[in-house]
Protein backbone atom coordinates (compact mmCIF):
# COMPACT_ATOMS: atom_id res chain seq x y z
CA UNK A 1 0.00 0.00 0.00
CA UNK A 2 2.62 2.54 1.03
CA UNK A 3 6.34 2.59 0.48
CA UNK A 4 7.11 1.51 4.03
CA UNK A 5 4.45 -1.14 4.34
CA UNK A 6 7.06 -3.87 4.53
CA UNK A 7 8.10 -2.76 7.98
CA UNK A 8 6.77 -4.89 10.81
CA UNK A 9 3.62 -3.50 12.40
CA UNK A 10 4.17 -2.51 16.00
CA UNK A 11 1.42 -3.02 18.52
CA UNK A 12 0.21 -1.00 21.44
CA UNK A 13 -0.70 -2.90 24.60
CA UNK A 14 -4.31 -2.33 25.53
CA UNK A 15 -3.80 -3.52 29.09
CA UNK A 16 -6.99 -5.53 28.78
CA UNK A 17 -6.15 -8.85 30.37
CA UNK A 18 -6.38 -11.56 27.78
CA UNK A 19 -6.74 -9.29 24.79
CA UNK A 20 -3.05 -8.50 24.56
CA UNK A 21 -2.42 -12.22 24.53
CA UNK A 22 -4.85 -13.09 21.75
CA UNK A 23 -3.74 -10.09 19.71
CA UNK A 24 -0.07 -11.02 20.19
CA UNK A 25 0.75 -7.69 21.76
CA UNK A 26 -2.20 -5.34 21.43
CA UNK A 27 -3.69 -3.06 18.80
CA UNK A 28 -1.61 -2.05 15.76
CA UNK A 29 0.06 1.28 16.55
CA UNK A 30 -0.94 4.35 14.58
CA UNK A 31 -3.88 2.62 12.92
CA UNK A 32 -7.60 2.57 13.26
CA UNK A 33 -9.25 -0.54 14.66
CA UNK A 34 -12.95 -1.16 14.40
CA UNK A 35 -14.62 -2.58 17.49
CA UNK A 36 -17.99 -3.98 16.49
CA UNK A 37 -20.65 -5.49 18.71
CA UNK A 38 -24.34 -5.69 19.43
CA UNK A 39 -26.04 -3.54 22.05
CA UNK A 40 -24.77 -4.47 25.49
CA UNK A 41 -21.60 -6.15 24.26
CA UNK A 42 -19.43 -3.77 26.32
CA UNK A 43 -18.01 -1.76 23.44
CA UNK A 44 -17.91 1.42 25.52
CA UNK A 45 -16.18 -0.33 28.43
CA UNK A 46 -13.58 -1.72 26.05
CA UNK A 47 -13.12 1.69 24.43
CA UNK A 48 -12.68 3.44 27.79
CA UNK A 49 -10.46 0.71 29.19
CA UNK A 50 -8.14 0.98 26.19
CA UNK A 51 -7.58 4.62 27.10
CA UNK A 52 -7.54 4.09 30.87
CA UNK A 53 -4.76 1.52 30.53
CA UNK A 54 -2.74 3.90 28.39
CA UNK A 55 -2.94 6.50 31.12
CA UNK A 56 -2.27 4.24 34.08
CA UNK A 57 0.32 1.94 32.52
CA UNK A 58 2.23 4.16 30.11
CA UNK A 59 1.43 7.66 31.31
CA UNK A 60 -0.06 8.41 27.90
CA UNK A 61 -2.76 10.95 27.13
CA UNK A 62 -6.06 10.12 25.52
CA UNK A 63 -9.08 11.53 23.74
CA UNK A 64 -12.56 10.11 23.97
CA UNK A 65 -15.09 11.14 21.33
CA UNK A 66 -18.61 10.33 22.46
CA UNK A 67 -21.64 10.33 20.19
CA UNK A 68 -24.01 8.53 22.51
CA UNK A 69 -23.54 8.93 26.23
CA UNK A 70 -22.80 12.30 27.73
CA UNK A 71 -19.37 12.82 29.29
CA UNK A 72 -21.09 13.07 32.66
CA UNK A 73 -22.67 9.66 32.26
CA UNK A 74 -19.39 8.15 31.17
CA UNK A 75 -17.50 9.70 34.10
CA UNK A 76 -20.12 8.33 36.45
CA UNK A 77 -20.40 4.85 34.90
CA UNK A 78 -16.68 4.25 34.63
CA UNK A 79 -16.00 5.21 38.22
CA UNK A 80 -17.33 1.80 39.25
CA UNK A 81 -14.47 0.17 37.33
CA UNK A 82 -12.00 2.30 39.24
CA UNK A 83 -11.36 4.77 36.42
CA UNK A 84 -11.46 8.34 37.66
CA UNK A 85 -11.87 10.20 34.40
CA UNK A 86 -12.52 13.55 36.07
CA UNK A 87 -9.15 13.33 37.80
CA UNK A 88 -7.45 12.50 34.51
CA UNK A 89 -9.17 15.44 32.86
CA UNK A 90 -7.91 17.73 35.61
CA UNK A 91 -4.40 16.36 35.06
CA UNK A 92 -4.65 17.03 31.33
CA UNK A 93 -4.43 13.32 30.53
CA UNK A 94 -7.93 12.88 29.18
CA UNK A 95 -10.07 15.04 26.91
CA UNK A 96 -13.64 14.52 25.84
CA UNK A 97 -14.95 15.56 22.47
CA UNK A 98 -18.61 15.80 23.31
CA UNK A 99 -20.79 14.97 20.33
CA UNK A 100 -23.58 13.43 22.38
CA UNK A 101 -27.13 14.48 21.51
CA UNK A 102 -28.21 17.82 22.90
CA UNK A 103 -31.96 17.95 23.20
CA UNK A 104 -32.22 21.71 23.45
CA UNK A 105 -31.13 22.51 19.92
CA UNK A 106 -33.36 21.47 17.06
CA UNK A 107 -31.30 21.19 13.90
CA UNK A 108 -32.47 22.41 10.53
CA UNK A 109 -30.85 21.49 7.30
CA UNK A 110 -30.13 24.02 4.62
CA UNK A 111 -27.82 22.90 1.85
CA UNK A 112 -24.63 20.86 1.77
CA UNK A 113 -22.35 20.36 4.74
CA UNK A 114 -19.34 18.40 5.95
CA UNK A 115 -17.99 17.37 9.36
CA UNK A 116 -14.89 19.57 9.34
CA UNK A 117 -15.80 20.97 12.75
CA UNK A 118 -15.76 17.48 14.26
CA UNK A 119 -12.36 16.77 12.75
CA UNK A 120 -11.06 20.14 13.92
CA UNK A 121 -12.28 19.42 17.45
CA UNK A 122 -10.69 15.97 17.47
CA UNK A 123 -7.39 17.32 16.21
CA UNK A 124 -7.54 20.12 18.72
CA UNK A 125 -8.15 17.69 21.59
CA UNK A 126 -5.27 15.50 20.43
CA UNK A 127 -2.76 18.34 20.13
CA UNK A 128 -3.95 19.93 23.37
CA UNK A 129 -3.34 16.78 25.43
CA UNK A 130 -0.61 15.22 23.32
CA UNK A 131 -2.82 12.17 23.02
CA UNK A 132 -1.53 8.91 21.61
CA UNK A 133 -4.77 6.94 21.99
CA UNK A 134 -8.26 7.85 20.88
CA UNK A 135 -11.60 6.09 21.14
CA UNK A 136 -14.63 7.07 19.09
CA UNK A 137 -17.92 5.73 20.45
CA UNK A 138 -19.89 5.04 18.34
CA UNK A 139 -19.90 5.42 14.58
CA UNK A 140 -23.48 4.24 14.23
CA UNK A 141 -24.65 7.24 16.22
CA UNK A 142 -23.08 9.63 13.70
CA UNK A 143 -25.12 8.00 10.98
CA UNK A 144 -28.31 8.49 12.92
CA UNK A 145 -27.39 12.13 13.50
CA UNK A 146 -26.86 13.05 9.87
CA UNK A 147 -29.17 11.94 7.09
CA UNK A 148 -26.64 12.11 4.31
CA UNK A 149 -24.80 8.83 4.86
CA UNK A 150 -22.67 9.41 1.82
CA UNK A 151 -21.25 12.55 3.42
CA UNK A 152 -20.78 10.82 6.78
CA UNK A 153 -18.87 7.97 5.17
CA UNK A 154 -16.57 10.35 3.36
CA UNK A 155 -15.99 12.37 6.52
CA UNK A 156 -15.22 9.32 8.63
CA UNK A 157 -12.67 8.26 6.07
CA UNK A 158 -11.17 11.75 6.28
CA UNK A 159 -11.03 11.47 10.07
CA UNK A 160 -9.30 8.09 10.01
CA UNK A 161 -6.74 9.38 7.51
CA UNK A 162 -6.14 12.42 9.70
CA UNK A 163 -5.70 10.22 12.77
CA UNK A 164 -3.14 8.12 10.94
CA UNK A 165 -1.24 11.29 10.06
CA UNK A 166 -1.23 12.35 13.70
CA UNK A 167 0.12 8.88 14.54
CA UNK A 168 -2.52 8.15 17.17
CA UNK A 169 -3.87 4.67 17.71
CA UNK A 170 -7.62 4.72 17.29
CA UNK A 171 -10.45 2.49 18.35
CA UNK A 172 -13.83 3.12 16.72
CA UNK A 173 -16.90 1.30 17.94
CA UNK A 174 -19.79 0.30 15.72
CA UNK A 175 -23.11 -1.40 16.23
CA UNK A 176 -24.11 -4.77 14.89
CA UNK A 177 -27.63 -6.06 14.52
CA UNK A 178 -26.84 -9.73 14.97
CA UNK A 179 -24.17 -11.69 16.79
CA UNK A 180 -23.41 -13.58 13.64
CA UNK A 181 -23.90 -11.63 10.45
CA UNK A 182 -22.67 -8.40 8.89
CA UNK A 183 -19.63 -6.92 10.56
CA UNK A 184 -21.33 -3.62 11.27
CA UNK A 185 -24.21 -1.46 10.16
CA UNK A 186 -23.86 1.15 7.44
CA UNK A 187 -20.96 -0.71 5.82
CA UNK A 188 -18.53 0.98 8.18
CA UNK A 189 -15.98 -1.80 7.88
CA UNK A 190 -15.39 -0.78 4.28
CA UNK A 191 -13.45 2.30 5.19
CA UNK A 192 -11.89 1.30 8.49
CA UNK A 193 -11.20 -2.21 7.39
CA UNK A 194 -7.62 -2.75 8.44
CA UNK A 195 -8.40 -4.19 11.83
CA UNK A 196 -11.67 -5.54 13.12
CA UNK A 197 -12.47 -6.81 16.61
CA UNK A 198 -15.88 -8.26 17.39
CA UNK A 199 -17.40 -8.39 20.86
CA UNK A 200 -20.26 -10.79 21.38
CA UNK A 201 -22.81 -11.27 24.10
CA UNK A 202 -24.48 -14.51 23.17
CA UNK A 203 -27.38 -16.12 24.95
CA UNK A 204 -26.39 -19.72 25.56
CA UNK A 205 -28.38 -22.13 27.67
CA UNK A 206 -30.24 -19.21 29.26
CA UNK A 207 -27.11 -17.41 30.31
CA UNK A 208 -25.03 -14.73 28.66
CA UNK A 209 -21.60 -15.53 27.41
CA UNK A 210 -19.30 -12.72 26.37
CA UNK A 211 -16.56 -13.33 23.87
CA UNK A 212 -14.06 -11.30 21.89
CA UNK A 213 -12.77 -12.21 18.48
CA UNK A 214 -10.15 -10.58 16.32
CA UNK A 215 -11.65 -10.87 12.88
CA UNK A 216 -8.68 -9.39 11.12
CA UNK A 217 -5.48 -7.50 11.74
CA UNK A 218 -4.14 -6.55 8.38
CA UNK A 219 -0.49 -7.41 7.96
CA UNK A 220 0.05 -8.81 11.42
CA UNK A 221 -0.76 -11.99 13.26
CA UNK A 222 -3.24 -12.74 16.01
CA UNK A 223 -5.04 -15.69 17.55
CA UNK A 224 -8.17 -16.86 15.85
CA UNK A 225 -11.62 -17.57 17.19
CA UNK A 226 -13.80 -16.40 20.04
CA UNK A 227 -12.29 -15.94 23.46
CA UNK A 228 -14.50 -15.61 26.50
CA UNK A 229 -14.28 -12.58 28.74
CA UNK A 230 -16.06 -11.11 31.68
CA UNK A 231 -16.71 -7.69 33.15
CA UNK A 232 -15.56 -7.31 36.72
CA UNK A 233 -16.33 -4.48 39.10
CA UNK A 234 -12.86 -3.18 39.78
CA UNK A 235 -11.09 -3.83 36.53
CA UNK A 236 -13.42 -3.79 33.56
CA UNK A 237 -12.91 -6.41 30.89
CA UNK A 238 -10.98 -9.49 31.92
CA UNK A 239 -10.28 -11.96 29.18
CA UNK A 240 -10.15 -15.69 29.74
CA UNK A 241 -7.91 -16.63 26.86
CA UNK A 242 -7.74 -20.35 26.59
CA UNK A 243 -5.71 -20.83 23.50
CA UNK A 244 -2.97 -18.81 25.11
CA UNK A 245 -2.64 -21.22 28.00
CA UNK A 246 0.55 -23.08 27.36
CA UNK A 247 1.49 -26.45 28.64
CA UNK A 248 4.58 -25.16 30.35
CA UNK A 249 3.88 -25.81 34.00
CA UNK A 250 6.64 -27.46 35.87
CA UNK A 251 6.19 -30.97 37.01
CA UNK A 252 7.36 -31.84 40.45
CA UNK A 253 8.05 -35.16 42.06
CA UNK A 254 7.22 -33.97 45.53
CA UNK A 255 4.36 -35.99 46.96
CA UNK A 256 1.84 -34.87 49.49
CA UNK A 257 -0.62 -36.89 51.50
CA UNK A 258 -4.14 -37.44 50.30
CA UNK A 259 -5.23 -37.48 53.92
CA UNK A 260 -5.70 -41.24 53.93
CA UNK A 261 -2.66 -43.51 54.36
CA UNK A 262 -4.09 -46.40 52.41
CA UNK A 263 -5.02 -44.16 49.50
CA UNK A 264 -1.50 -42.73 49.52
CA UNK A 265 -0.24 -46.27 49.23
CA UNK A 266 -2.64 -47.00 46.37
CA UNK A 267 -1.29 -43.94 44.55
CA UNK A 268 2.28 -45.04 45.02
CA UNK A 269 3.03 -42.60 47.86
CA UNK A 270 0.52 -39.77 47.66
CA UNK A 271 -0.53 -37.09 45.17
CA UNK A 272 2.03 -35.05 43.26
CA UNK A 273 2.32 -31.46 44.47
CA UNK A 274 1.23 -29.86 41.21
CA UNK A 275 -1.34 -32.28 39.97
CA UNK A 276 -5.05 -32.38 39.38
CA UNK A 277 -6.97 -35.23 40.97
CA UNK A 278 -10.45 -36.12 39.82
CA UNK A 279 -12.68 -38.07 42.18
CA UNK A 280 -15.59 -39.59 40.35
CA UNK A 281 -18.52 -41.42 41.81
CA UNK A 282 -22.27 -41.63 42.22
CA UNK A 283 -24.07 -39.62 44.84
CA UNK A 284 -23.26 -40.75 48.36
CA UNK A 285 -20.13 -42.71 47.50
CA UNK A 286 -17.97 -40.40 49.59
CA UNK A 287 -16.63 -37.76 47.23
CA UNK A 288 -17.13 -34.84 49.60
CA UNK A 289 -15.64 -36.95 52.35
CA UNK A 290 -12.53 -37.61 50.28
CA UNK A 291 -12.22 -33.94 49.49
CA UNK A 292 -12.66 -33.16 53.18
CA UNK A 293 -10.06 -35.65 54.33
CA UNK A 294 -7.72 -34.35 51.64
CA UNK A 295 -8.03 -30.91 53.23
CA UNK A 296 -7.77 -32.45 56.70
CA UNK A 297 -4.52 -34.14 55.67
CA UNK A 298 -2.79 -30.83 55.11
CA UNK A 299 0.34 -30.22 57.16
CA UNK A 300 0.56 -27.50 59.79
CA UNK A 301 2.25 -25.06 57.41
CA UNK A 302 -0.11 -25.72 54.50
CA UNK A 303 -3.08 -23.63 53.47
CA UNK A 304 -6.21 -25.01 51.87
CA UNK A 305 -9.00 -23.52 49.85
CA UNK A 306 -12.34 -25.31 49.61
CA UNK A 307 -14.78 -24.27 46.88
CA UNK A 308 -18.18 -25.73 47.72
CA UNK A 309 -20.88 -25.57 45.07
CA UNK A 310 -23.25 -28.16 46.49
CA UNK A 311 -23.45 -27.82 50.23
CA UNK A 312 -23.85 -24.89 52.56
CA UNK A 313 -21.11 -23.84 54.89
CA UNK A 314 -22.89 -25.23 57.96
CA UNK A 315 -23.53 -28.54 56.31
CA UNK A 316 -19.95 -28.83 55.21
CA UNK A 317 -18.54 -27.99 58.65
CA UNK A 318 -20.93 -30.35 60.39
CA UNK A 319 -20.09 -33.21 58.05
CA UNK A 320 -16.36 -32.57 58.39
CA UNK A 321 -16.77 -32.61 62.12
CA UNK A 322 -18.54 -35.95 61.87
CA UNK A 323 -15.53 -37.34 60.03
CA UNK A 324 -13.03 -36.01 62.52
CA UNK A 325 -11.83 -32.98 60.57
CA UNK A 326 -12.19 -29.67 62.39
CA UNK A 327 -12.78 -27.07 59.66
CA UNK A 328 -13.70 -24.49 62.28
CA UNK A 329 -10.35 -24.64 63.99
CA UNK A 330 -8.45 -24.79 60.71
CA UNK A 331 -10.18 -21.64 59.57
CA UNK A 332 -9.50 -19.86 62.83
CA UNK A 333 -5.83 -20.71 62.48
CA UNK A 334 -5.84 -19.26 58.98
CA UNK A 335 -5.05 -22.60 57.40
CA UNK A 336 -8.36 -22.97 55.58
CA UNK A 337 -10.76 -20.87 53.62
CA UNK A 338 -14.14 -22.23 52.63
CA UNK A 339 -16.01 -20.48 49.83
CA UNK A 340 -19.61 -21.56 49.31
CA UNK A 341 -21.39 -20.37 46.17
CA UNK A 342 -24.40 -21.40 44.22
CA UNK A 343 -23.20 -22.41 40.78
CA UNK A 344 -26.13 -20.65 39.18
CA UNK A 345 -25.36 -17.25 40.67
CA UNK A 346 -23.15 -16.29 37.78
CA UNK A 347 -21.63 -17.53 34.55
CA UNK A 348 -18.65 -19.86 34.41
CA UNK A 349 -16.36 -17.08 33.21
CA UNK A 350 -17.16 -15.07 36.34
CA UNK A 351 -16.70 -18.14 38.52
CA UNK A 352 -13.29 -18.71 36.99
CA UNK A 353 -12.21 -15.13 37.57
CA UNK A 354 -13.48 -15.18 41.16
CA UNK A 355 -11.77 -18.50 41.87
CA UNK A 356 -8.48 -17.33 40.40
CA UNK A 357 -8.70 -14.20 42.50
CA UNK A 358 -9.36 -16.21 45.66
CA UNK A 359 -6.43 -18.51 44.85
CA UNK A 360 -4.08 -15.60 44.27
CA UNK A 361 -5.15 -13.89 47.47
CA UNK A 362 -5.11 -16.91 49.78
CA UNK A 363 -2.12 -18.67 48.19
CA UNK A 364 -3.19 -22.19 49.15
CA UNK A 365 -1.22 -25.39 48.69
CA UNK A 366 -4.37 -27.48 48.41
CA UNK A 367 -7.59 -26.78 46.60
CA UNK A 368 -10.78 -28.80 46.66
CA UNK A 369 -13.67 -28.16 44.27
CA UNK A 370 -16.89 -29.91 45.21
CA UNK A 371 -18.27 -30.51 42.67
CA UNK A 372 -17.41 -29.79 39.08
CA UNK A 373 -20.67 -31.40 38.03
CA UNK A 374 -22.61 -28.70 39.85
CA UNK A 375 -20.82 -26.10 37.77
CA UNK A 376 -21.55 -28.02 34.63
CA UNK A 377 -25.28 -27.59 35.14
CA UNK A 378 -26.63 -24.97 32.82
CA UNK A 379 -23.37 -24.47 30.96
CA UNK A 380 -22.69 -25.41 27.39
CA UNK A 381 -20.08 -28.11 26.81
CA UNK A 382 -17.78 -25.57 25.20
CA UNK A 383 -17.83 -23.04 27.99
CA UNK A 384 -17.50 -25.80 30.58
CA UNK A 385 -14.48 -27.22 28.83
CA UNK A 386 -12.95 -23.75 28.67
CA UNK A 387 -13.62 -23.29 32.36
CA UNK A 388 -11.99 -26.57 33.33
CA UNK A 389 -8.93 -25.99 31.18
CA UNK A 390 -8.61 -22.44 32.46
CA UNK A 391 -8.84 -23.54 36.08
CA UNK A 392 -6.59 -26.58 35.87
CA UNK A 393 -3.83 -24.81 33.97
CA UNK A 394 -3.93 -21.96 36.47
CA UNK A 395 -3.76 -24.32 39.44
CA UNK A 396 -0.85 -26.25 37.98
CA UNK A 397 1.17 -23.12 37.44
CA UNK A 398 0.81 -22.27 41.12
CA UNK A 399 2.20 -25.63 42.29
CA UNK A 400 -0.99 -26.56 44.03
CA UNK A 401 -2.74 -29.88 44.32
CA UNK A 402 -6.30 -29.63 43.10
CA UNK A 403 -8.92 -32.20 43.99
CA UNK A 404 -12.09 -32.02 41.91
CA UNK A 405 -15.13 -34.13 42.50
CA UNK A 406 -17.51 -35.23 39.80
CA UNK A 407 -20.84 -36.99 40.03
CA UNK A 408 -21.67 -39.97 37.86
CA UNK A 409 -25.28 -40.04 36.74
CA UNK A 410 -25.92 -43.71 37.42
CA UNK A 411 -25.55 -45.30 40.82
CA UNK A 412 -23.64 -48.38 39.91
CA UNK A 413 -21.22 -47.55 37.17
CA UNK A 414 -20.66 -45.51 34.10
CA UNK A 415 -18.79 -42.30 33.50
CA UNK A 416 -20.02 -38.77 33.83
CA UNK A 417 -20.05 -36.15 31.11
CA UNK A 418 -17.72 -34.16 33.29
CA UNK A 419 -15.11 -36.89 33.07
CA UNK A 420 -15.26 -36.94 29.32
CA UNK A 421 -14.35 -33.28 29.28
CA UNK A 422 -11.66 -33.19 31.82
CA UNK A 423 -10.10 -36.61 32.05
CA UNK A 424 -7.31 -35.53 29.74
CA UNK A 425 -6.36 -32.54 31.87
CA UNK A 426 -6.35 -34.49 35.11
CA UNK A 427 -3.29 -36.35 36.30
CA UNK A 428 -5.01 -38.75 38.63
CA UNK A 429 -8.47 -40.25 38.45
CA UNK A 430 -9.97 -42.00 41.45
CA UNK A 431 -13.19 -43.91 41.03
CA UNK A 432 -15.67 -44.49 43.81
CA UNK A 433 -18.30 -47.09 43.06
CA UNK A 434 -21.18 -48.83 44.76
CA UNK A 435 -20.76 -52.59 44.70
CA UNK A 436 -23.80 -54.72 45.28
CA UNK A 437 -23.01 -58.17 46.64
CA UNK A 438 -25.47 -60.67 48.07
CA UNK A 439 -28.08 -57.98 48.64
CA UNK A 440 -25.68 -55.61 50.37
CA UNK A 441 -24.21 -52.35 49.21
CA UNK A 442 -20.58 -51.74 49.80
CA UNK A 443 -18.24 -49.21 48.33
CA UNK A 444 -15.27 -49.72 46.08
CA UNK A 445 -12.35 -47.43 45.36
CA UNK A 446 -9.87 -47.67 42.52
CA UNK A 447 -7.08 -45.52 41.14
CA UNK A 448 -7.82 -45.50 37.44
CA UNK A 449 -4.95 -43.36 36.32
CA UNK A 450 -1.91 -41.79 37.92
CA UNK A 451 0.29 -39.83 35.58
CA UNK A 452 4.00 -40.40 36.11
CA UNK A 453 3.68 -42.96 38.83
CA UNK A 454 3.07 -46.55 39.59
CA UNK A 455 -0.31 -47.12 41.21
CA UNK A 456 -2.37 -50.00 42.44
CA UNK A 457 -4.61 -51.65 39.90
CA UNK A 458 -6.89 -53.31 42.42
CA UNK A 459 -10.35 -52.22 43.40
CA UNK A 460 -10.53 -52.00 47.16
CA UNK A 461 -13.45 -51.94 49.49
CA UNK A 462 -13.82 -48.92 51.73
CA UNK A 463 -16.03 -47.90 54.63
CA UNK A 464 -17.13 -44.64 56.09
CA UNK A 465 -17.54 -44.17 59.84
CA UNK A 466 -17.18 -41.47 62.50
CA UNK A 467 -13.48 -41.15 61.97
CA UNK A 468 -13.65 -40.76 58.22
CA UNK A 469 -12.90 -43.19 55.43
CA UNK A 470 -11.15 -46.49 55.75
CA UNK A 471 -9.78 -48.29 52.76
CA UNK A 472 -9.91 -52.04 53.19
CA UNK A 473 -8.96 -55.13 51.23
CA UNK A 474 -9.21 -55.58 47.48
CA UNK A 475 -12.33 -57.24 46.14
CA UNK A 476 -11.51 -60.79 45.12
CA UNK A 477 -13.33 -63.04 42.71
CA UNK A 478 -15.55 -60.19 41.52
CA UNK A 479 -15.69 -58.79 38.03
CA UNK A 480 -17.67 -56.03 36.45
CA UNK A 481 -17.52 -53.47 39.27
CA UNK A 482 -16.62 -50.60 36.99
CA UNK A 483 -19.38 -51.34 34.55
CA UNK A 484 -21.86 -51.43 37.39
CA UNK A 485 -22.60 -55.09 36.94
CA UNK A 486 -20.54 -56.96 39.54
CA UNK A 487 -20.46 -60.75 39.36
CA UNK A 488 -19.11 -63.05 41.98
CA UNK A 489 -16.96 -65.98 40.89
CA UNK A 490 -16.63 -68.96 43.17
CA UNK A 491 -13.38 -70.07 41.74
CA UNK A 492 -10.26 -68.03 42.42
CA UNK A 493 -9.15 -65.81 39.59
CA UNK A 494 -5.89 -67.67 39.14
CA UNK A 495 -7.67 -70.94 38.43
CA UNK A 496 -10.03 -69.26 35.99
CA UNK A 497 -7.12 -67.80 34.12
CA UNK A 498 -5.53 -71.21 33.86
CA UNK A 499 -8.77 -72.64 32.51
CA UNK A 500 -8.89 -69.91 29.90
CA UNK A 501 -5.43 -70.74 28.69
CA UNK A 502 -6.25 -74.45 28.58
CA UNK A 503 -9.19 -73.66 26.35
CA UNK A 504 -6.92 -71.88 23.94
CA UNK B 1 -25.74 34.67 15.51
CA UNK B 2 -22.65 32.58 15.11
CA UNK B 3 -21.59 31.04 11.84
CA UNK B 4 -19.04 28.22 12.08
CA UNK B 5 -17.09 27.59 8.91
CA UNK B 6 -14.02 25.49 8.10
CA UNK B 7 -11.36 27.65 6.50
CA UNK B 8 -11.73 29.51 3.22
CA UNK B 9 -13.43 26.83 1.17
CA UNK B 10 -16.02 27.37 -1.58
CA UNK B 11 -18.60 25.95 0.79
CA UNK B 12 -17.66 28.40 3.54
CA UNK B 13 -17.80 31.30 1.11
CA UNK B 14 -21.18 30.17 -0.17
CA UNK B 15 -22.62 30.04 3.34
CA UNK B 16 -21.32 33.51 4.20
CA UNK B 17 -22.65 34.84 0.90
CA UNK B 18 -26.08 33.23 1.35
CA UNK B 19 -26.38 34.55 4.86
CA UNK B 20 -25.41 38.08 3.89
CA UNK B 21 -27.84 38.06 1.00
CA UNK B 22 -30.66 36.97 3.28
CA UNK B 23 -29.79 39.56 5.91
CA UNK B 24 -29.61 42.28 3.28
CA UNK B 25 -33.11 41.39 2.15
CA UNK B 26 -34.45 41.76 5.68
CA UNK B 27 -32.99 45.01 6.98
CA UNK B 28 -35.68 45.35 9.62
CA UNK B 29 -34.28 42.36 11.54
CA UNK B 30 -31.25 43.33 13.54
CA UNK B 31 -28.81 40.43 13.63
CA UNK B 32 -25.36 40.44 15.10
CA UNK B 33 -23.16 37.98 13.26
CA UNK B 34 -19.87 36.40 14.32
CA UNK B 35 -18.07 34.19 11.83
CA UNK B 36 -15.88 31.54 13.46
CA UNK B 37 -13.31 29.48 11.60
CA UNK B 38 -13.18 26.09 13.34
CA UNK B 39 -9.70 25.45 11.97
CA UNK B 40 -8.45 28.50 13.82
CA UNK B 41 -10.64 28.31 16.89
CA UNK B 42 -11.53 24.64 17.45
CA UNK B 43 -12.18 25.32 21.13
CA UNK B 44 -15.13 27.56 20.21
CA UNK B 45 -16.59 24.71 18.19
CA UNK B 46 -16.02 22.44 21.19
CA UNK B 47 -17.78 24.87 23.52
CA UNK B 48 -20.83 24.98 21.28
CA UNK B 49 -20.75 21.25 20.41
CA UNK B 50 -20.52 21.98 16.70
CA UNK B 51 -19.91 18.95 14.46
CA UNK B 52 -20.87 19.99 10.95
CA UNK B 53 -19.69 22.94 8.94
CA UNK B 54 -21.12 25.30 8.03
CA UNK B 55 -23.30 25.58 11.13
CA UNK B 56 -25.31 28.65 11.91
CA UNK B 57 -26.39 29.04 15.54
CA UNK B 58 -29.02 31.61 16.33
CA UNK B 59 -28.36 32.53 19.94
CA UNK B 60 -30.85 35.36 20.34
CA UNK B 61 -33.70 35.95 20.26
CA UNK B 62 -34.71 32.67 21.91
CA UNK B 63 -35.40 29.89 21.11
CA UNK B 64 -31.90 29.12 19.94
CA UNK B 65 -31.66 27.26 16.66
CA UNK B 66 -29.08 25.41 14.65
CA UNK B 67 -28.97 25.31 10.90
CA UNK B 68 -26.39 23.16 9.18
CA UNK B 69 -25.38 23.38 5.55
CA UNK B 70 -24.28 26.08 3.15
CA UNK B 71 -27.62 27.89 3.71
CA UNK B 72 -28.60 27.53 0.08
CA UNK B 73 -32.05 26.33 1.11
CA UNK B 74 -33.65 29.67 1.76
CA UNK B 75 -36.93 28.43 3.24
CA UNK B 76 -35.38 26.41 6.04
CA UNK B 77 -32.91 29.21 6.68
CA UNK B 78 -35.74 31.69 7.15
CA UNK B 79 -37.68 29.24 9.26
CA UNK B 80 -34.64 28.61 11.42
CA UNK B 81 -34.22 32.32 12.00
CA UNK B 82 -37.95 32.89 12.54
CA UNK B 83 -38.11 35.38 9.69
CA UNK B 84 -41.30 35.65 7.72
CA UNK B 85 -40.51 35.37 4.05
CA UNK B 86 -42.03 38.52 2.59
CA UNK B 87 -39.83 38.81 -0.44
CA UNK B 88 -39.58 35.92 -2.86
CA UNK B 89 -41.32 32.56 -2.88
CA UNK B 90 -39.16 29.76 -1.49
CA UNK B 91 -36.65 27.72 -3.36
CA UNK B 92 -38.52 25.05 -5.36
CA UNK B 93 -36.50 22.17 -3.83
CA UNK B 94 -37.45 23.00 -0.24
CA UNK B 95 -38.93 20.41 2.01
Amino acid sequence: MTAHSHRPILKLKTGIAGFDAISNGGIPIGRTTLLAGTAGSSKTVFAVQFLACGISMNDESCVFVTFEETPDDIRQNMLSFGWDIAAWEAAGKWAFVDASPKPEDPVLLSGDYDLAALLARIEHAITRTGATRISIDSLGAIFSKFDDHHVVRGELLRISVALKKLNVTALMTAERNQEYGDIARHGIEEFVADNVIILRNVLEAESRRRTMEILKFRGTDHRKGEHPFSIVADGGIVGVPLSTVELNHRSSHVRISSGTDKLDAMCGGGFFRDSIVLISGATGTGKTLMATSFIGGAGANERSLFFAFEESRDQLFRNADGWGVDFQQMEEEGRLKVICTYPETTGLEEHLIEMKKAIMEFKPTRIAVDSLSALERGATPKSFREFVIGLTSFIKQQEIVGVFTSVTPTLMGGTSITEAHISTVTDTIILLRYVELFGEISRGIAVLKMRGSRHEKEIREFNIDQSGMHVGKPFRNITGILTGNPQFHQTPESERLQEMFEDV
Amino acid sequence: MKLFIAGRSPRSDLAVENLHRMLAGNPEDDFELTVIDVLEDPQLAEDDFVLATPTLIKVAPTPSRRIIGDLSDRTSLLRGLDIRDNSLPGDPKTT
